[in-house]
């Protein structure tokens, strides 16, 4: 698969000297569903405006297909957006809204009636044509938002956040919806949130981002396994994280313990960060145990209990299938490539 | 329930002030001096169709001056940071502070035959050019008077479009020009029509600026009521009668103009 989107050192800053993107690069192919994630404020909308072209970076380059569009206002780019609160225009019914784009490129009447038809049966829409678009639900809107972008047949689709209004059942049915049809019609998907979940469940992969900079790039997989850092590793999915030194290759110490783990290739005697998930955490007899703690609280989550362990100088977040009640003494075990091992967040950036 | 007690003050304030000055208008105008009745005011008003026909076509022209003129700049001050918006609403604001016929008289000095800017001309070696009492001067006076009027309501529909309906539009294709037409204008459209009646109904009206800028030869209907209640012509039964027809110019005129405005149409 080639490229379609290149993004070559960006960096955006405002007039104040904010920095709000610091050299940023990054490789989108063609037909994948890509997903920008990270916590507000990291830039991830930035990025996305800047392939859609409302922003310009204030260096960098910026290639489509090869050819860089740095400059290229947004209209001649061949690209469209699904805004965040949708932006549909209001003095339009649905079927206008939809067919606003093909209006504006002078496409005839009798093509424009067959293609929003297409697009209204692909959103399953059919039968909401003459429908004002203020007697829509925010699912219905969400729907008519992606059909007027897909109708002029985009290479790429961007997507700002576009369930963040929908309560959870009907943004689940929009995932798997959304997901659908980027395989269906073949194209690109590029999709900001910052819902770890979602970006886990629609994408091919991830990009995730923090305070203007990529933390790392991969598949849903490699980003939950093996997270580089501890920000990653703590924005996706919960983690425990503890501070540790490694004295030698796969032994690590922590909570004034040696265990054994699978890394290799650390300074000896170095602070870093262990990171072990929480159902990665094995309840076992305290008795057994090289490390102990007191059940502070027990909450039940459906498919597991979440434990708070009062262990030395950590409190561990545990999920386990079976409870202890509060107050009791219990052990955790590990096992040794469920300990993950990561240089210091502060090392990593800048 | 008890609430609608409290717009009684309003409702006798309608009543003294409006209604019964309304229907003594009819009744004037449809009265003799001896109080019978007779349709020959009314007829009479024909007589004046010459300036009927002069006052709308000078306020059509100072209204359409004015949207030419507001439109954009209603455009840019919503489009600026709210705080620099609240500093330029007051600059537009700001010639309404001072006395309407001081504003007027200014334009007096500054456009008559030995004004300022035909003083300034001379100095170059141009004009004297006429200025004052032509149609133009009350078409400038006009404009210059209710051009505020014609902002507000427009600023005011603008400020409410939401900067990512026009991203869309330029998403979807649209240059600058076609974002204008096809989603600015008809989103503001409710604007447009009232800005226009806030400036065409005083503009029809008017006598003082006609009379301070156009000379004696720029009659508006406005000058020609207030002879009739107050000047040599006085005849307040055909006052009344150009009164009452010019009322129903000016409402088919403005049910004309809502037809424009979609009244199901709700800006978010």
């Amino acid at each position: 698969m080639e490229n379609i989107i290149s993004l070559k050192n960006i960096i955006v800053e405002f007039e104040d000297g904010d920095r709000i993107l610091k050299n940023i690069s990054l490789d989108i192919k063609d037909k994948e569903f890509v997903t920008f994630l990270g916590p507000s404020g990291c830039g991830k909308t930035t990025t996305l405006r800047i392939i859609a072209g409302f922003l310009e970076p204030t260096s960098g380059d910026v290639l489509f297909d090869g050819h860089r569009i740095n400059g290229v206002p947004p209209h001649k780019r061949n690209v469209n957006t699904v805004f965040q609160r949708y932006a549909l225009f209001p003095h339009l019914n649905v079927y206008e809204n939809i067919a606003f784009g093909l209006r504006v490129k002078n496409v005839p009447e009798k093509e424009i009636l067959s293609r929003v038809g297409e697009m209204l049966e692909l959103v399953n829409l059919k039968g909401f044509e003459k429908r004002s678009i203020h007697r829509l639900s925010g699912g219905q809107q969400q729907r008519v938002a992606i059909a007027r972008a897909l109708v002029n047949r985009p290479k790429v689709l961007l997507l700002d956040e576009p369930l963040g209004a929908l309560d959870l059942k009907l943004r689940k049915e929009m995932q798997i919806e959304l997901r659908r049809i980027q395989q269906e019609l073949e194209l690109t998907f590029v999709y900001v949130t910052h819902d770890q979940e979602e970006a886990l469940t629609m994408s091919d992969s991830i990009v995730v981002m923090n305070s203007g900079s990529i933390q790392q790039i991969g598949t849903p997989t490699d980003i939950y396994n093996e997270p580089i850092n501890a920000f990653v590793a703590d924005f996706i999915g919960e983690s425990n994280i503890i501070n540790g030194s490694m004295p030698e290759d796969c032994v690590v110490e922590f909570a004034g313990r040696c265990f054994e783990c699978v890394d290799k290739g650390f300074t000896p005697g170095k602070t870093v960060d262990v990171v072990i998930r929480p159902e990665d955490v094995k309840v076992i007899p305290a008795e057994k145990a090289k490390l102990t703690g007191i059940v502070e609280s027990v909450v039940f989550k459906g498919v597991h209990y979440e434990m708070i362990v009062d262990g030395v100088d950590h409190k561990w977040i545990i999920h386990s299938t079976k409870a202890e009640p509060a107050g009791s003494m219990i052990g955790m075990a590990f096992d040794p490539y469920d300990i993950h091992i990561m240089n210091k967040t502060s090392e990593v950036e800048e | 329930m008890k609430l609608k007690y409290f717009s009684a003050p309003y409702l006798v304030w309608m009543i003294v002030f409006i209604l019964v000055p309304l229907l003594m208008i009819a009744y004037f105008a449809f009265t003799t001096d001896g109080g019978d009745f007779t349709i020959r005011n009314v007829s009479d008003v024909g007589q004046y169709a010459n300036i009927f026909v002069r006052s709308i076509w000078l306020s059509l022209i100072a209204t359409a001056i004015c949207l030419v003129i507001a439109y954009p700049v209603a455009f840019i001050l919503s489009r600026m940071d709210k705080h620099k918006q609240g500093t330029m609403l007051m600059i537009v604001m700001l010639p309404m502070w001072m006395n309407f016929l001081l504003r007027t008289y200014a334009w007096m000095t500054l456009l008559g035959n030995n004004g300022i800017i035909n003083n300034m001309l001379g100095a170059v070696g141009l004009g004297p050019v006429r200025m004052i009492n032509t149609s133009g001067a009350v078409v400038l006076g006009m404009v210059y008077n209710y051009l505020p009027f014609m902002i507000l309501p427009l600023y005011s529909v603008m400020v409410k479009i939401d900067k990512s309906l026009l991203e869309a539009a330029s998403d979807l294709g649209c240059s600058s020009a076609s974002t204008l037409f096809r989603v600015v204008v008809p989103l503001t459209m409710p604007g447009i029509t009232s800005g226009i009646t806030m400036v065409f109904v005083p503009a029809i009206s008017t006598f003082i600026i006609s009379r301070m800028l156009g000379g004696g030869s720029n009659l508006l209907i406005g000058d020609l009521i207030e002879m009739q209640f107050l000047g040599n012509a006085y005849n307040p039964h055909l006052g009344a009668a150009i009164s009452l027809v010019l009322m129903v110019i000016i409402l088919v005129i403005m049910t004309v103009m809502n037809q424009f405005d979609p009244d199901d149409q709700v800006l978010i």
